[in-house]
């Protein structure tokens, strides 16, 4: 099992995270019963999958709105936000808005290409749970969660 | 001045740190190009054609002389002894080693300096008027909202990988001498009817490849929310910026793509939730940073300046130098001296260590320990008694750095081009030179008045051509350099964008479109009339005339 970072500590990842073009469920085995859905599946799926039995998380591109996740945001066990590239940092303001604006509470996670050297930033933004680039050192990443001893302005 | 508090040294301190760890990563192969290269960026850390280059953050172009002294010990330890300060305040030194940044970062934060956000995409070290808390047009003090501001921006978690580098500058002059109107955001000091401060906020304005005026965003912006306000614009412009070409990434182009309606509409929205939230400025925290800035104790000096007086009446250097490089100062009996890094054989805004030292002493000996850095690239001393001009100028005279030519031709704002920049399409520094070179008649240039002519080795426009009365663009024409000449620009209340007046130059000819272009001016001028001022009086007809000839006039 894929390990993460999540409240500062390594721990197994027992999420499964479907692409966008990923097979129906039923078609294809899915071993986890937790899954990250991409929005729009999120949107149309949740209650035939939770009626089966899973439990439902929701994955977030760059460009998407976190409006659509509000009717139901306290359900929302799991919002991971895709970083593309981590030079792309749309996902920090999506991080803010759901913790700050929505009040969301529950997992919020960075996947894609997250690197050490960020991890502290995102963390200030809210995120909670890390999933590195698979070259990443996640012992290294859990020390930079503390590379800074000092908390930026904005949020504090 | 502001000085560091524990959390700001932190700050500082922690980013040395994590740096020097990247560094070594890097260095011993386990970081990649692509991976450091932001990381780089971000602590103002340039590989150049012949050697890294470092660029150190002057916040709003303020230092102190133990500062300046550091800059200067940096300079001689870890460069060829000298630096170059930029267009936005910044200085930059071209010779670093990369394993030595580390150290050099290091030996900033000891003066409570740092180099952090002065490149990537990011928001990027603010400026200010060079006059500030000293100019006699002055409506408030821009510095203590600099600074402020300059703590938010500092590592703003959310905004540390925009679509493309972020500018912000403040003015609190009746007249714009930061040019506001070229910047992602510009912020003009303004009381408003009831008598309370606040600002006025430009937006999408900047040069570079798509030169753009910033329009009114906001005609009064009430202090308590101006980190509320930015955010909102911050966060519009990370979330919808265009991040698929980087031309197109500016904020600028947002702006223009969302129309500036779209574009209010979404930040009055998106401020709305902030408006009043945590990050509002109480008044005690405005209070509190204004402190640091409060004016000096002017007393102690008398308003004797019977030997000025004689001095400016025998002495026709000295009056010549007082006439261009001593600005008018709030506090009566004081002046406000800018010491010229434009002196004829010397690369625009580069001074050596030796200089850095000896501006320091003179800040401390006769300006209060102060020392500004303006966008023209030239050093301020912000409070000088009239009564030590006539010694501070000598001083000055005898290390070059008096050269008075404070706003005139030879004034060049130039970029380090071909030279040093792996950005630049064509040298610029020896083009500054050979126009130094050709106008070196004092009287000539005192008689053909303000004039600004400001170089850029490409369309980067770090030299800031478009606004330049005269600019000049280098560009490259199957691997020759050529360069472009413009005309109108202007910053300043009547800002605008300079017009290209028609093919490109060689190097070698640029003294002679110059002269050529005076020539037109000098011909043409009403009495008193400045260089722009017959320029927009005109039109580009008669100076392309002069130029290229009645055949490739107007029409060509």
């Amino acid at each position: 099992m894929a390990r993460i970072i999540k409240n500062g500590e390594i721990v197994a990842d027992p999420w499964c995270l479907l692409a966008p073009g990923a097979e129906a469920l039923g078609t294809v085995t899915v071993i986890k019963p937790q899954l990250l859905l991409p929005l729009a599946r999120w949107a149309q799926e949740l209650e035939l999958l939770e009626k089966a039995g899973y439990t439902v998380g929701v994955w977030l591109a760059p460009d998407d709105a976190p409006e659509a996740l509000l009717p139901r945001l306290a359900q929302i066990p799991v919002i991971a936000i895709q970083f593309p590239s981590f030079t792309d940092g749309r996902g920090y303001s999506l991080a803010r808005l759901l913790r700050q604006r929505y009040g969301f509470r529950g997992e919020l996670r960075a996947f894609g290409d997250i690197l050490r050297d960020q991890i502290y930033f995102l963390h200030q933004c809210g995120f909670n749970a890390f999933c590195l680039r698979p070259d990443q050192d996640i012992e290294a990443a859990v020390a930079a969660l503390q590379d800074y001893s000092w908390s930026p302005v904005a949020g504090r | 001045m502001y000085i560091y508090n524990e959390v700001d040294q932190r700050l500082v301190d922690d980013r040395v740190t994590q740096f020097r760890g990247q560094m070594q990563r890097f260095l011993d192969g386990r970081l990649s190009e692509d991976d450091f290269r932001p990381l780089r960026l971000q602590n103002g850390l340039y590989v150049q054609r012949q050697s890294p280059m470092l660029r150190v953050a002057i916040p709003y172009g303020t230092l102190s002389s133990p500062q300046l002294r550091q800059l200067a010990q940096i300079a001689r330890t870890w460069d060829r002894g000298y630096g170059h300060f930029t267009t936005r305040s910044n200085i930059q030194f071209n010779w670093v080693r990369l394993h030595d940044v580390p150290d050099i970062l290091a030996s900033l934060a000891t003066a409570q300096m740092h180099a952090i956000q002065t490149s990537g995409n990011c928001i990027r070290n603010i400026t200010c008027d060079q006059f500030a808390g000293v100019a006699a047009d002055e409506v408030f003090d821009p510095r203590p909202y600099c600074e402020i501001v300059r703590q938010w921006s500092t590592l703003a978690p959310e905004f540390l990988f925009l679509p493309r580098k972020f500018k912000i500058a403040f003015s609190g002059g009746e007249e714009d001498r930061a040019a506001v109107r070229f910047h992602d955001i510009g912020a003009r000091a303004r009381i408003s009817d009831d008598g309370k401060p606040g600002f006025a906020i430009y937006i999408g304005g900047g040069l570079g490849r798509t030169p753009m005026l910033g329009q009114v965003l906001k005609e009064f912006l009430p202090r308590a929310e101006l980190l509320n306000y930015f955010d909102a614009i911050l966060r519009v412009y990370n979330r919808h910026g265009r991040r698929d070409n980087k031309y197109k990434a500016r904020l600028k182009i947002l702006v223009k793509d969302l129309t500036l309606a779209g574009f209010t509409r979404d930040v009055e929205a998106e401020w709305a939730y902030a408006r009043g939230g945590p990050n509002t400025v109480s008044a005690e925290s405005f209070a509190a940073m204004e402190a640091f800035f409060a004016g000096p104790g002017y007393a102690g000096k008398g308003a004797d300046d019977a030997e000025y007086q004689a001095a400016l009446q025998s002495n026709r250097a000295f009056a010549r130098w007082v006439a261009r490089n001593v600005a008018a100062h709030r506090q009566p009996g004081y002046g406000i001296v800018t010491l010229s890094l434009k002196k004829t054989g010397m690369p625009p805004g580069d001074a050596t260590a030796s200089q850095l030292d000896l501006a320091a002493d003179l800040a401390e000996r006769f300006s209060l320990g102060e020392i500004r850095v303006s966008h023209e690239q030239n050093l301020v001393l912000p409070h000088v008694h009239r009564s030590d001009l006539l010694a501070l100028w000598a001083i000055a005279a005898a290390n070059g750095l008096a050269t008075p030519n404070i706003g005139l031709l030879t004034d060049v704002v130039c970029c380090p081009g071909g030279d040093f920049c792996s950005l630049a399409n064509a040298k610029s520094i020896p083009v500054a030179q050979a126009i130094q070179e050709r106008f070196d008649q004092l009287d000539y240039l005192f008689d053909l008045g303000p004039l600004e002519l400001n170089i850029s080795g490409c369309v980067n426009a770090c030299g800031h051509h478009h606004i330049g009365h005269i600019g000049i663009l280098g560009v490259d024409k199957n691997n020759e350099e050529w360069y472009q000449v413009t005309l109108g620009g202007r910053e300043g209340n009547r800002a605008a964008i300079g017009k290209v007046i028609g093919p490109s130059f060689a190097a070698a000819q640029i003294p002679e479109v110059i002269e050529k272009l005076l020539a037109a001016y000098v011909a043409t001028r009403h009495e008193g009339e400045i260089f722009i001022d017959t320029v927009e009086r005109l039109g580009l007809a008669p100076f392309k005339t002069a130029v290229y000839g009645e055949l490739h006039g107007p029409h060509h």
